[in-house]
């Protein structure tokens, strides 16, 4: 459970491969250096491409979660 | 001997581990050759995804492959009329691509639109602006252009300067570097 604020939510649900990638890629430019941004998805190849994401580009992955069909990731950016 | 050496090492400074080198940026070199809907969709989709992973990506844009790149208001491209027959007979623009199998004089495309609406994946403008939108840097080839008698203003906005072989064979060649034929 996170107990910092999100600055920025990506609501990237109905969307498949790669916009919930490419929306993040852009969100996450918007924010400062160490800040949380949140992924909503509903895409389920998106949990192994998050994770993919988090390592090619650095940025950690904090918290990667399910709540029914909805995926959501908490990712920090580095 | 150690007597003389000792006052010299101690002022000596400390020896400083050599500093790690950065590794070489992450790129992808996509040689897009085709023109057919289902062949440009993952040269979109593989170069925005790059792009999106902080690798520095390139599309060259050769043979049938640099088609799709002209305006999609163009009809009718080229000088003479070998040229612009061919523009007739294979549309160009990115919004008139024609699927590679079983497009049954454009049922099949229809029917690919229709499964893309319904599972809300995106379609080749949408890629197209969101690899613009990333910074993929789309090169066309040359000596196609001169080919197919395409100027620059038949070309949509946002394509690099034409280029030829060589400097995609040394992009290509370069350390941490993935190249895909498409």
């Amino acid at each position: 459970m996170t107990a910092e604020q999100i600055a920025l939510t990506v609501d990237a649900k109905g969307l498949s491969c790669p916009m919930p990638i490419v929306k993040t890629a852009q969100a996450i430019k918007q924010v400062e250096s160490g800040a949380l941004i949140e992924v909503l998805s509903t895409d389920a190849g998106s949990v192994k491409d998050f994770d993919a994401w988090s390592r090619s580009t650095g940025n950690p992955m904090v918290e990667s979660s399910v709540d029914g069909t909805v995926y959501r990731f908490v990712i920090r950016k580095k | 001997m150690t007597a003389t050496l000792e006052p010299v090492l101690a002022t000596a400074p400390a020896p400083q581990a050599a500093p790690e080198p950065e590794a070489p940026t992450r790129q992808l070199v996509i040689i897009n050759w085709s023109s057919e809907f289902d062949k440009v969709m993952p040269t979109l989709i593989l170069a925005s995804a790059a792009a999106a992973g902080g690798m520095k990506t390139h599309v060259f844009l050769t043979f049938w492959g640099l088609l799709p790149f002209v305006k999609d208001e163009k009809r009718i491209t080229g000088d003479n009329w070998m040229q612009k027959m061919l523009s007739f007979m294979q549309r160009p623009g990115i919004s008139h691509t024609k699927m590679s199998k079983m497009n049954f004089f454009g049922m099949g495309g229809w029917m690919i639109g229709k499964l893309r609406k319904q599972y809300n994946v995106a379609g080749l403008p949408e890629l197209l602006e969101a690899c613009m939108a990333m910074g993929v840097d789309f090169m066309p080839c040359q000596m196609t252009m001169d080919l197919y008698g395409l100027k620059r203003e038949d070309m949509i906005d946002g394509l690099g300067e034409p280029v030829g072989a060589a400097t995609v064979l040394e992009l290509m060649t370069q350390p941490n570097t993935a190249d895909l034929f498409i």
